[in-house]
């Protein structure tokens, strides 16, 4: 599920912290597995992109996979 | 489930069973498989299937006496397939190398066959073939017994010798011109050997020492061909009542054979030898709507079929199996197996620790209608077996929690207070019956539930008290057994307090709840009562039609209700056209059990399937039924759409409401009932959410449909994303996205805030939890 992002890293920033987000290292978990993965991030208050493309490609696999271990 | 109930249902589906033909054949020639293979014209292939039952093909294909056909199942729709024919074909026409013979491993017990025919030589066969020493004791100067006997047209020469040979490879030996009785006598053979076996065809005479029976044949045991004497086996035509059968003294030698074989290693005669000579099948197989035909005759007669002769014949074969409930469930056909198959693979699921349950989707798919049940010959349930393990699943907490929460929670959604109600009538302090309109009614057309109401009212004495809630059904079909029971609590509580009236329900799945879990409650169907009671004042009469009727699954044994909408219909003038399947064969609408959430292109092919039987417009009495089929585009009418026209939908071809608007409508259900009828004053207080005005273009509401994301869950986000500034901008295009997660779903949402409210572009949602993202 790496976060293999098509966007520019500079098309999205956090409007609270007022930066863009860049590409970091975060944990993200389904039924009791969790795993770090390559998302966007907001180096400063932590809010994570997870696109359309990702929520429903890769991350719905996942969850299928795991839904079924 | 134990393991004893999973084989007894594994055991239920006769779909395995070998066909007509197979059982019929003392030596169970795989005659379907052979005829598939004949028919494409495979005739190598066709022979490897035949020579691997048959020790002598090139002879038996030729005189096969063909008990098979008899019990073919094409006779009862023409003639039987001519299988000993196409055998024939088989042997002449195959370009087959000779089977490889080569001689196991020698044993050290030794066994005499007493009599070159048929059933000697293939006793011989079998017993070398297991690495016995064999000798053929034969009165005559050569194998073959009553063999040569047969025209040579018939059985040529060079094919009796040459197929006899075999057995030279073996290293059979042979002693000829010895009679048993004269040059040797039984009880030598005994001492010299450590079983025998008699096969001395129909011309057999008294043997000194072996009882004869009272037709003064040789009395043997009809399972281990075992005579008065013990290590002495007979059979073939001198043992068989009936007249000379080839195949017949074939598998006499066979059988005899396996006995022999047990006899020397002390082991058990009699065990497991149910069903090796001929028997009956209990594979079913329909022969409705095939078109009956005639055999193929072969233009000469004494040669046989020519090649395409046989091509044809073998293509009348009906190919014998039962799939009835496959060819009448779409689910079942989906997965391209069949119950005893799918029980296997459910079962193997369910004992599976670790790896992917596989099967997850299939058992979460069925809509557990029952239709399997009533079309299979052995009242084989499907849907039983996996609501089952769904039950299963979801106490060893293993219910992929995708399949259903999303259904699950609009059950409880519909049981909290904002659209929950139980009250006696307006003016009355006791009910004599309740209506319960159920959830799904009161989501898709709430103003009939209004109008139902004061017909009840006015017809019913007593008082007729009024429950909007929701059943339980997704509880009970999505294995959540605990919370179903609860619900059931709840409700016959309420029941109680409102003085144990009679319930009347509009929904078939209610009533098919009610009538199963709580049997103590009495209740009618609401159509019962439309029936009995005649039709409310100014229901048109419509004459127009014809319309096809589709039965709700959940009524598929309650022919009252069939019989009482049939009667509504024929009251309101219309013109009913039966469906192909209806009444107890009715089909689903792809809700049942859940399978819409489940497995939606599944359900979506369930419903076109449906939808295609009839070129009418469909008459639905479930609110579900009625909303699926005109989801596809099916034109279906709500049978109160046609009772009361002004208070539904203006046409049947209307879609129903989406998940939001079905949740708004039950709680203004309860608010416009409290107000109307009760006379109530309703505060309705508003969440801070709700007060997020959005703007949502309509293919963003599809989209919002198909994701089953509710209106609530974007005002949620919203509201969230606006009050703790927790939000993305989007440089590109300037929409700012947002997510929240008030469930056990993270929903998206990409909107634009305008000057009052906010307009949406885009919304998704996932399951997985993003460390960051938690609020
Ligand atoms: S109808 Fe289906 S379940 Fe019943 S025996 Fe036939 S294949 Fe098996
Ligand atoms: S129709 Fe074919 S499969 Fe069925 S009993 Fe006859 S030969 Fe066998
Ligand atoms: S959907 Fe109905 S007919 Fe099909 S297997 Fe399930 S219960 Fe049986
Ligand atoms: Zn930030």
């Amino acid at each position: 599920m790496a976060g293999k992002d098509t966007i520019a890293n500079n098309t999205f920033e956090c409007l609270k912290c007022g930066i863009p987000m860049e590409p970091g290292k975060v944990t993200v978990s389904y039924m009791g597995s969790s795993f770090p993965v390559d998302l966007l991030k907001c180096k400063k208050c932590g809010l994570v992109l997870i696109t359309e493309d990702l929520a429903l490609g890769k991350m719905l696999e996942v969850e299928k996979a795991l839904e079924d271990k | 489930m134990d393991h004893k109930q999973w084989r007894e249902f594994e055991e239920k589906c006769i779909q395995e069973r070998p066909p007509a033909c197979v059982t019929a054949c003392p030596v169970h020639v795989d005659a379907r498989s052979f005829v598939a293979e004949m028919k494409n014209g495979r005739f190598n292939e066709a022979f490897d299937i035949f020579r691997k039952t048959v020790p002598f093909p090139g002879i038996i294909g030729r005189i096969c006496d063909h008990p098979c056909q008899k019990a073919c199942k094409r006779g009862e729709v023409g003639d039987p397939i001519s299988i000993a024919g196409l055998e024939k074909a088989c042997v002449q026409m195959n370009s087959a190398r000779p089977a490889k013979i080569t001689a196991p491993a020698r044993k050290d017990k030794r066994v005499a066959v007493a009599g070159g025919g048929l059933s000697g030589l293939t006793a011989a066969f079998e017993l070398a073939g297991k690495g016995y020493p064999v000798v053929v004791i034969e009165a005559a100067d050569r194998l073959g017994g009553t063999l040569w006997e047969i025209p040579e047209e018939v059985l040529p020469r060079q094919v009796l010798t040459g197929e006899i040979a075999v057995l030279d490879a073996l290293g059979v030996q042979t002693r000829f011109n010895t009679r048993v009785g004269r040059e040797v006598s039984l009880q030598e053979l005994c001492r010299e050997f450590d079983a025998v076996y008699l096969g001395f065809g129909k011309n057999s005479r008294d043997i000194p020492g072996l009882e004869p029976d009272s037709r003064g044949r040789i009395s043997i045991n009809p399972v281990t061909f075992g005579t008065s004497l013990e290590g002495v086996f007979a059979g073939g035509g001198m043992v068989r009542e009936t007249g000379y059968s080839p195949v017949g003294s074939l598998s006499d030698g066979r059988r005899a054979a396996i006995s022999i074989d047990r006899y020397i290693q002390k082991v058990s005669l009699t065990a497991v030898r149910e069903n090796e000579g001929p028997h009956q099948t209990r594979l079913f197989t329909s022969v409705k709507g095939v078109e009956p035909l005639p055999a193929i005759l072969p233009e000469d007669p004494a040669r046989g079929y020519t090649r395409e002769e046989a091509l044809l014949e073998a293509g009348r074969c009906l190919q014998c199996q039962c799939l009835e409930c496959v060819k009448s469930c779409e689910f079942l056909a989906h997965y391209k197996g069949y119950p005893k198959k799918y029980a296997r693979q459910i079962n193997h699921n369910l004992k599976m620790i670790m790896g992917r349950h596989e099967a997850n989707t299939l058992i979460n798919s069925c809509s557990l209608c029952g239709l399997c049940q009533e079309v299979c010959p052995e009242d084989v349930n499907m849907g039983e077996l996996c609501w089952q393990a769904r039950v299963e699943m979801f106490k060893k907490g293993k219910m992929p929690p995708s399949a259903h929460d999303f259904p699950i929670r609009e059950m409880v959604f519909s049981n909290e207070s904002l659209c929950a109600l139980t009250r006696h009538q307006p003016g009355h302090a006791s009910s004599s019956h309740i209506f319960f309109p159920g959830c799904q009614l009161s989501a898709s057309a709430p103003e009939q539930v209004r109008k139902v109401y004061s017909y009840l009212t006015e017809r019913v004495d007593g008082g007729v008290g009024l429950m909007l809630r929701c059943c339980g059904a997704p509880a009970e079909w999505s294995g959540r057994t605990e919370l179903f029971e609860a619900g059931l609590r709840e409700i016959t509580e309420q029941w109680r307090e409102m003085g144990s009236p009679k319930m009347i329900l509009a929904c078939s799945t209610c009533y098919q709840m009610f009538k199963k879990h709580i049997p103590g409650i009495e209740i009618v169907s609401l159509w019962e009562l439309y029936d009995q009671f005649g039709l409310p004042e100014g229901a048109p009469l419509r004459g127009t039609g014809p319309v096809a009727v589709q039965d709700a699954c959940t009524t598929r044994n309650e022919r009252q209700i069939h019989q009482s909408v049939r009667n509504i219909l024929q009251k309101l003038g219309m013109d009913i056209e039966e469906l192909p399947t209806s009444r107890e064969t009715t089909e689903c609408c792809g809700y049942g059990g859940l399978m819409l959430f489940a497995n939606r292109e599944l359900a979506d092919d369930v419903i076109r399937r449906r939808a295609g039987e009839s070129a009418a417009d469909f008459v639905a009495y479930c609110a579900m039924c009625r909303d699926n089929f005109a989801a596809r585009g099916k034109r279906t009418y709500h049978l109160l759409d046609l009772i009361y026209p002004g208070a539904g939908r203006p046409s049947p071809g209307q879609k129903g409401p989406g998940y939001s608007q079905r949740r708004e409508n039950r709680v203004r259900l309860k608010n416009k009932m409290l107000k109307e009828v009760w006379g109530d004053t309703v505060t309705e207080q508003k969440k801070s959410f709700e007060t997020i005005k959005v703007t949502i273009p309509a293919g963003v509401s599809d989209i919002m449909e198909e994701r089953l994301i509710l209106l609530e869950d974007i005002q949620k986000v919203i509201e969230y994303a606006e009050r703790t500034g927790n939000k993305l901008l989007n440089r590109a295009n300037g929409h700012v996205l947002a997510c929240y997660r008030p469930v056990a779903v993270t929903y998206w949402v990409e909107y634009t805030a305008l000057e009052d409210g906010f307009t949406i572009h885009n919304a998704y949602s996932h399951r997985m939890e993003v460390e960051g993202n938690s609020q």
